[in-house]
């Protein structure tokens, strides 16, 4: 049963998908641009050749982590939108260590300055997990709120503390021993990816196998079952944030460690709400993160290219990840659109 | 000329009829009983002439005038009004908010709030249905609330009104005074269905009576030349077997003990449970009889560890345990049956056998070193369906997808299946109908046999009785009366749960 | 120090209190009215962007203001009626829906700047609304400074606040929009249509932040950038809450959380020495705090969130 469930939602997140570009032609068309042209330079922008695949893998990997962030907190019952500040404070706060610690031994230098970025966004998530346990405070409007301050604060203690002499308000670069190892050489992919695919095994592993991920799941299903089960409702709300701010610390972590190899204020084009969109689509399944996060990481890097050659502004992709959270968030969308298939004369016979 | 009838109505719900070519018919003017069993489709046929829902096939009768029902509109416009046995009232609104809302006087497009008090203080007056328009409805009683319910039908032009299960929340006295209400209504000529599974108020009250059995409908008899006992045979067609009662002399052990406790109400209204006193002893079932919202949910809360005394001790077994969270009072041996199954009980989108551990799910038996332990849980799911008589397809299946009863019985299994001394049981056969709810009271009879403490919290009387030992009678958050079963009448039960201690 | 106390005890803090809080206000209202009739808005902030570009776009194309707000209300009232069919009709999660509205509009704004105007950061100047000044009003001392002059939509909103407390809570209308968030059951069994007054709400409610758009884009500035929300509509959301899912509650919150940004703007011009971005966080940690404290005292309409069909009554 869970199988053929998930097949058919997979099936409806394509259809979704579909649409969302469907809908996506229709604008280019009206806008007086070559829809033709808009979306073969999206489709080689994204799959064309080595070095778009590597684009698409650089663009998809912070989505992994984004992503698997926000699937995660979903199954506490927790909608984490505040994994963009996470980001920024994980970003940071790897970059600083990854610079400071120079005297550790570069594997291990760059391990803590990982945790680093994990404890960071961890310590962020903590805030609205805290607020939402003790108190109730809606997750979705204090993680918002701590996006806008984690962004400024980060800003800030760039300018302040950690600015490079140069012109521009960043860190210095990081030394090669501080960055993530390349896995393609001559590409930007770094070991980042593989670390995202980890996490998604480890983090399925704790979802469907252990205690804390069953507690979990009773909390974010049924809290007042779960506190009646003796599970302590408060402290697994708290953990899931936290283990989701961890998650989207990476992010951070791996692109300033392994993409950018530096931290610059506003550097993030908006991946912890695409994270958004990378979960709602993979639905309940962790590993369903991967193809999602491809999937957006894909029209990223196909929406650079066709900005590039077809002179399409890229923003059309951020529209089209609006309507992709549309739809598959409308469960009853998918059997209304089947069912009009079936009354269509002609197609299927009607009903059996 | 009938007032209304209905004619060969069939509804399924998937594979279920839950209505199958019913008829029906009731005359001007009478009170007419729908009497069955939970589950014979007596609500349901009630709520497709209410347009709740639709009649997959058949056909309605206004005045013998052929009626289309699409919605409640159109059947208030009928002059067809329901209480329902769920109020349908918004706690946070005025009395006279439910009432007028969707028929609301207006004036200059405002909404007319004196004349609304007005209307409402009239019809009040006319039937005896005594009601404060400006009480938030959180704030009345249930009793009062069932009055706004009848008042917001009559107030709409109800010349058919009907009555789902409106004795099951009422305490004996609070039923003497609605029958009043009704015969009152049927002077003018309202017509009354009155849906219920209790015979006796059925003989009292009803000038008529249709039985329903199993979404058939078994005949239509005038209530005079009805006895109880026919109408026994119509309504269940078979005998239940009595419950196998062996009593055992309750031993002196005290296994659970509550000592002066309370719970403080909102600021500025009085304590939920003041100075409660209770001891269960080993092989006895303690029942707790009163009307709902004396403060059942309260102790319930307070004995299973999810709400902490404001004042008082609760001891388990000889150990002071207050302030324990409901974990660690069942880690000592508390098995616990939730009044609210759905909200409490189990997690309705997980599998059987996900459920069939919560709770327990940190035992060594279903978890090592924060894994849990996949096969014992499945196998532990599957015993508790092979002994416990759950009706599913698999363990696999979500628990949602069961029926009341059988998740139920599910949930009985969890909690009665693991080592325990003391069972705290709460409306453990609401909702359920006759075959799961005579399986669960053996149960928690042969719990008690057993030699385990049973602590018993029911609405249903009739529970309370059949199955305690002795009876505390809880009124406003005190237990006003505790004794054995037998040396209470019903009707000093029914004195002692509305607070009428002098007459007693 | 005297410097400090100058920069927040000022009367001109007041003045643009009253500036920065209608928009606000306008949107909470809007969040108000769906939030009583049961529908979660966290798409207030797509509809306020849709209404601040609709708003520019309307003045761009007739040369007139007003008509840009007419268009800007229109704008809102669209978003919002996405909003009402997944939410309602499509039965989609309402937080969900809500954010991937604020998507949308965030890239289809920012697209139609590109493609109406071929800018990527902000549109060109158009016709703004200007400024009333009230005669009598704006003479009386201290009071004058306050509320004597300014932007008209400023007036017109405080009239339309204290105009939906009256639909909210003096008619039959709005005793129909709290039944249903209250208990649409109960709504559907008076004969209520449950579904055309959820409809009906959030559609409004997007009009109301809409109108707050508008605000920012031809009141405020006379012309449309990018995401120039800037997080207002989840500060409305906030304000909503804290105000008791009530118009002149949203206001007075609204009022507050201005008022820590009138004077955040006077610090950073009066150049006290703190930086930028730690002036910036102020009215955002604010918001938590006032959330963390607010959410303990008020209560949510029962049904909030809740997807109802009619039939389903238990």
């Amino acid at each position: 049963m869970g199988l053929r469930g998930n097949a058919s939602r997979f099936a409806y997140s394509a259809i979704a998908v579909l649409l969302a570009l469907l809908i996506g032609a229709v604008l280019i068309g009206a806008s007086g641009y070559s829809v033709m042209e808009a979306y073969s330079n999206l489709l080689m922008g994204a799959f064309g050749g080595v070095y778009s695949l590597a684009t698409t893998v650089v663009m998809s990997t912070p989505l992994l982590f984004t992503g698997l962030a926000v699937a995660f907190a979903f199954q506490c019952g927790l909608f984490n939108v505040g994994a963009e500040g996470q980001l920024y404070v994980g970003a940071l706060t790897s970059a600083v260590i990854a610079l400071s610690f120079s005297w550790l031994p570069p594997t291990l230098r760059v391990i803590v300055a990982l945790a680093a970025g994990a404890g960071a966004g961890a310590a962020l998530g903590f805030v609205p997990g805290y607020l939402k346990a003790k108190i109730g405070a809606h997750e979705v409007i204090t993680t918002i709120m701590l996006n806008y301050v984690a962004i400024s604060l980060t800003t800030f203690l760039v300018k302040n503390y950690f600015r490079d002499p140069g012109p521009v308000d960043q860190t210095v670069l990081l030394p090669s021993g501080s960055r993530l190892p390349e896995l393609v050489p001559g590409t930007r992919v770094s070991l980042g990816v593989v670390i995202g695919i980890l996490a998604v095994a480890l983090l399925d592993h704790v979802m469907r196998r252990s205690v804390l991920g069953y507690e979990i799941q009773a909390v974010g299903r049924n809290p007042h079952a779960a506190e009646y089960g003796g599970v302590n409702v408060r402290a697994r709300t708290v953990q899931a944030m936290m283990i989701s701010g961890a998650v989207a610390g990476l992010a951070g972590s791996v692109e300033a460690m392994g993409t950018l190899y530096r931290f610059i204020p506003y550097f993030s084009p908006g991946y912890g709400f695409t994270g958004i969109a990378v979960a709602v689509i993979a639905g309940q399944s962790m590993w369903a993160v991967i193809p999602a996060a491809v999937l957006f990481g894909a029209l990223q890097s196909g929406g650079q290219s066709m900005q590039l050659f077809a002179g399409i502004p890229m923003e059309l992709m951020t529209m089209v990840q609006g309507l992709v959270i549309l739809f598959v968030a409308a469960p009853t969308l998918g059997s209304m659109l089947l069912g009009l298939r079936r009354r269509l004369p002609g197609k299927g016979g009607g009903r059996a | 000329m009938y007032a209304v009838r209905m004619e060969n109505i069939t509804k399924r719900f998937g594979n279920v009829a839950a209505n199958d070519g019913v008829h029906f018919a009731a005359l001007p003017g009478e009170i007419h009983g729908l009497l069955g069993e939970n589950g014979a489709g007596k609500s349901t046929l009630m709520r497709i002439l209410f347009g709740l829902y639709r009649a997959d096939s058949g056909s309605i009768y206004v005045n013998d005038q052929p009626a289309r029902i699409t919605g409640p509109r159109d059947a208030i416009s009928l002059g067809i009004g329901m209480v329902h046995q769920h109020f349908m009232l918004a706690e946070h609104l005025t009395v006279a908010e439910n009432i007028v809302a969707g028929c609301e006087p207006r004036r200059n497009g405002l909404l007319d709030y004196g004349r609304a008090r007005r209307q409402i203080c009239e019809v009040s007056d006319r039937y005896g249905l005594e009601v404060d328009p400006g009480a938030r409805v959180e704030e009345i009683s249930v009793g009062q609330q069932q009055r706004v319910e009848i008042i917001k039908a009559l107030m709409r032009g109800a010349q058919t009104l009907i009555l789902d299960e409106p004795t099951a929340v009422l305490t004996p006295p609070e039923v003497d005074e609605l029958f009043a209400v009704m015969r009152a209504l049927r002077e003018p000529g309202t017509t009354i269905v009155f849906i219920t599974h209790k015979l006796k108020e059925t003989m009292e009250v009803s000038d008529r009576v249709t039985v329903l059995r199993d979404g058939k409908t078994i005949g239509t008899i005038d209530t005079s030349d009805a006895t109880p006992d026919s109408l026994v045979e119509m309504m269940v067609g078979r005998s239940l077997p009595a419950h196998d009662d062996q009593r055992v002399p309750p031993r002196e052990a005290v296994l659970l003990e509550l000592r002066d406790v309370s719970v403080a109400g909102r600021k500025g209204s009085r304590a939920r449970l003041d100075g409660v006193s209770l001891a269960v002893r080993s092989g006895e079932v303690l029942g707790i009889a009163g009307v709902d919202g004396n403060g059942q949910l309260e102790l319930e809360e307070v004995a299973t560890g999810l709400r902490r005394p404001s004042k008082g001790r609760i001891v388990l077994i000889g150990q002071d345990v207050t302030g324990f969270d409901t974990g660690r009072i069942r880690e000592k041996g508390v098995a616990c049956i939730p009044s609210d199954r759905l909200k409490r009980g189990m997690v309705d989108s997980l599998s059987l056998a996900r459920n069939s551990v919560l709770g327990v799910h940190r035992s060594s038996d279903f978890s090592r070193r924060g894994v849990l332990l996949e096969n014992a849980l499945r196998e532990h799911a599957q015993g508790i369906v092979d002994k416990y008589d759950v009706r599913a397809e698999s363990i696999d299946q979500t628990m949602g997808s069961l029926s009341g009863g059988n998740q139920q019985k599910m949930l009985v299994g969890r909690e009665l299946g693991r080592p325990h001394s003391v069972v705290i049981a709460a409306q453990p056969t609401r909702g359920l109908d006759v075959g799961a709810t005579h399986y669960i009271r053996e149960q928690i009879l042969a719990s008690r046999a057993s030699g385990k403490a049973v602590l018993l919290i029911s609405a249903e009387l009739d529970e309370v009785l059949e199955l305690s030992d002795r009876i505390a009678v809880i009124y406003e958050g005190r237990i006003v009366d505790v004794r054995p079963t037998s040396s209470f009448t019903e009707r000093e039960l029914g004195l002692l749960m509305t607070g009428q201690r002098n007459e007693v | 120090m005297s410097g400090f106390a100058d920069v927040v005890f000022n009367v001109n803090n007041l003045t643009a209190t009253i500036r920065m809080a209608t928009p606000i206000a306008l949107a909470a209202m809007g969040g108000a009215f769906s939030e009583r009739s049961g529908v979660v808005n966290i798409g207030l902030e797509g509809m306020m962007l849709a209404g601040a570009f609709c708003g520019v776009l309307g003045s761009h194309l007739t040369g007139s203001p007003w008509l840009g707000v007419l268009l800007a209300v229109a704008g809102g009232g669209l978003v919002g009626a996405i909003l009402a069919v997944f939410a309602i009709r499509l039965k989609a999660d309402h937080v969900v829906t809500g954010v991937g509205i604020n998507i949308l509009a965030s890239g289809a704004t920012t697209w139609l700047m590109q493609v109406i105007w071929k800018r990527k950061g902000a549109t060109d100047m158009v016709a703004g609304l200007g400024t009333w000044s009230v005669p009598g009003l704006r003479d009386i001392p201290v009071l004058g400074t306050i509320l004597g002059v300014h932007s008209p939509l400023v007036y017109i909103s405080l009239i339309l606040i204290v105009l939906g407390w009256v639909l909210m809570f003096r008619t039959p209308l709005g005793l129909r929009m709290r039944m249903t968030g209250e208990h649409p059951e109960a709504a559907d069994t008076v004969g209520i249509n449950v579904h055309a007054v959820q409809y009906l709400c959030v559609i409004l409610s997007g009009c109301l932040a809409g109108l707050g758009g508008a605000y920012l884009s031809l009141a405020q500035l006379n012309w449309f950038s990018k995401d120039m929300s800037a997080g207002r509509g989840y500060m409305a959301l906030a304000a909503c809450i804290f105000g008791g899912w009530n118009p002149l509650g949203g206001l007075g919150a609204s009022f507050l959380f201005s008022f820590t940004d009138a004077i955040q703007m006077r610090m950073q011009t009066a150049q006290i020495p703190l930086p930028v971005e730690i002036i910036q966080m102020i009215p955002y940690l604010l918001t938590i705090l006032i959330l963390a404290g607010a959410v303990v005292r008020s209560r949510p309409p029962a049904a909030l969130g809740k997807h109802y069909e009619a039939g389903q009554v238990r």
